[in-house]
C-alpha cells in the first residue's frame, strides 16, 4: 500500500480514547476471599478490562476501566465493591 | 458458561460507561473472521479516534442507506477471491429505520451476510431522537411528552421475509446471544439478529444497571427472546414468561428508567395491552412454524 494511503487507515490499538480510567468516579475492588470464580464479571465487562490469572486471581486493568459498575452488580458473591476514587 | 474471554472491541475505547453496544460486541467475538460494516451511530464513534482504531477486526464505515448493500457486495467479493470472511453489519435501530430498503432487498436476495441491529430504542448518537422501535410512551428529545406512535416489530418484519435465520437477543443474556451467534455460523444466507440494548444516558439509568434492566425487560415480558431457523421457538430465558403469572410486573421495568418518568396508571395499562398483543403474535408464530 502506498504510504499516503497507509496514513488514512486507522490502526488497532488499546486506548483509542486515551486513558479512560480517568473517567472513573468509583473503582471496582475485587475480594479474592469472597470470589467463587464464576467469571461473570469478566464475561459482562463491556470494557474487556477484567482478566483471570491461574484460574483464581481476577485482575482489573485500572488504566482503562471506566468504573461503570456492571461487574459489582452482576457478581453473585458480592465480591466486587465500588469504592469512591480520591482526587 | 462458554462466553468469549476476549473482545474484538479493545479497552480504552470511546463508548460510554455501561454501553450495551460494547457488551453485544463482546459476544460477537465468538464469530471467526469477522469483518464489520458499520453505518453512522454510536458504534462509529466507539470504533476509535483516528489514527487509532478500537476494533481488532477490519471495519468499514458506510452511509446509512447503503449499509446492507455494501455488505452484500463485500461478501460476494470475498467469496470470489476465496477469502474466508464473516461479513457482519452492526447497525443501530435508527440505521435500521433509515436503511430499511437495503435490508429488505438483501433479505429477499438471501445475501450471505449477518445483520445485527443493536437496538437502544432511539437515535442515541445524535441526542436521543425517537425511532421506529422506541418503546411505547418513552420520552425522547423528539417525543418529550412520551412516544405516541406505535413501536414496530423489526424482527417480526424480518421473519416475514422468510430468511434462513431470525432471532431476538438481549445484552442481559449473553449466553443466549452467543448460542444464537454459534447457530448463525452454521447457516448460510441472510441471518438477522435483533439485539435489545438498554442505554444508560439515553434511557436515563445508572451505568451499572445495563444488564439488570435488560433482564427486567425479559422478565416482565416486555422483550421476548425467540429464534427462527425454519422452526420458531421461544428461547429459554423467555420460556417461563409464556405464563403471564410468572412475569415480573411491568411497573418494575418501567420505574427503573428516567425516560418513563411521569407515566400515568392509564399509560401503563395501555402498554400492558401492547405487550400482551406481542405475546399473542409470538405464540402464534410458535404454533405456525413448528
Ligand atoms: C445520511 C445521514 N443522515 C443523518 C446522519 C446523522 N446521524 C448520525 S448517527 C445518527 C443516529 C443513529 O442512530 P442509531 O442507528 O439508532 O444508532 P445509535 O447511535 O443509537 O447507536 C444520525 C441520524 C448521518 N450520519 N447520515
Ligand atoms: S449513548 Fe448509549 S449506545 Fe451510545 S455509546 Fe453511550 S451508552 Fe452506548
Ligand atoms: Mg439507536
Amino acid at each position: 500500500m502506498s504510504s499516503w494511503l497507509e496514513h488514512l487507515i486507522a490502526k488497532s490499538s488499546e486506548g483509542s480514547a486515551g486513558k479512560t480510567g480517568l473517567w472513573r468516579t468509583f473503582k471496582p475492588v475485587h475480594n479474592v476471599e469472597k470470589c467463587n470464580r464464576c467469571l461473570l464479571c469478566l464475561y459482562y465487562c463491556p470494557e474487556n478490562v477484567i482478566k483471570v490469572y491461574h484460574h483464581r486471581f481476577i485482575i482489573i486493568n485500572y488504566e482503562y476501566c471506566k468504573g461503570c459498575g456492571i461487574c459489582a452488580e452482576i457478581c453473585p458473591q458480592d465480591a466486587i465493591e465500588m469504592v469512591e476514587e480520591e482526587e | 458458561m462458554s462466553l468469549p474471554m476476549e473482545s474484538i472491541l479493545l479497552p480504552g475505547n470511546p463508548a460510554c460507561q455501561g454501553c450495551p453496544h460494547a457488551l453485544g460486541l463482546r459476544a460477537l467475538s465468538v464469530l471467526e473472521n469477522v469483518v464489520l460494516v458499520v453505518p453512522a451511530g454510536c458504534t462509529t464513534i466507539i470504533s476509535g479516534v483516528h489514527p487509532k482504531a478500537s476494533f481488532s477486526v477490519p471495519v468499514l464505515h458506510v452511509p446509512f442507506a447503503s449499509a446492507v448493500a455494501v455488505a452484500s457486495g463485500l461478501a460476494a467479493a470475498y467469496k470470489q477471491e476465496g477469502v474466508e470472511a464473516n461479513v457482519v453489519v452492526w447497525m443501530g435501530d435508527g440505521a435500521a429505520d433509515i436503511g430499511f430498503a437495503t435490508i429488505s432487498g438483501a433479505a429477499v436476495r438471501n445475501e450471505d451476510i449477518i445483520v445485527v441491529v443493536s437496538d437502544n430504542e432511539a437515535y442515541m448518537n445524535t441526542g436521543i431522537q425517537s425511532s421506529g422501535t422506541t418503546f411505547w410512551k418513552a420520552k425522547t428529545t423528539t417525543s418529550p411528552g412520551g412516544k405516541s406512535e406505535e413501536k414496530k416489530d423489526l424482527a417480526g418484519i424480518m421473519l416475514m421475509h422468510r430468511i434462513p435465520y431470525v432471532a431476538t437477543a438481549s445484552v442481559g443474556y449473553l449466553q443466549d446471544f452467543v448460542n444464537k451467534l454459534r447457530r448463525v455460523s452454521e447457516i448460510r444466507g441472510f441471518r438477522f439478529i435483533h439485539l435489545h440494548s438498554p442505554c444508560p444516558p439515553g434511557w436515563r439509568f445508572d451505568s451499572s444497571k445495563t444488564v439488570e434492566i435488560a433482564r427486567l425487560a425479559v422478565k416482565s415480558g416486555a422483550w421476548i427472546l425467540w429464534e427462527y431457523d425454519g422452526r420458531f421457538r421461544i428461547s429459554s430465558p423467555s420460556k417461563p414468561y409464556k405464563d403471564e403469572t410468572k412475569r415480573v410486573p411491568l411497573e418494575e421495568y418501567i420505574k427503573t428508567q428516567g425516560r418513563f418518568r411521569g407515566l400515568s396508571g392509564e399509560d401503563i395499562e395501555e402498554i400492558k395491552k401492547k405487550v400482551e398483543e406481542q405475546w399473542k403474535f409470538v405464540l402464534t408464530m410458535e404454533k405456525t412454524f413448528k
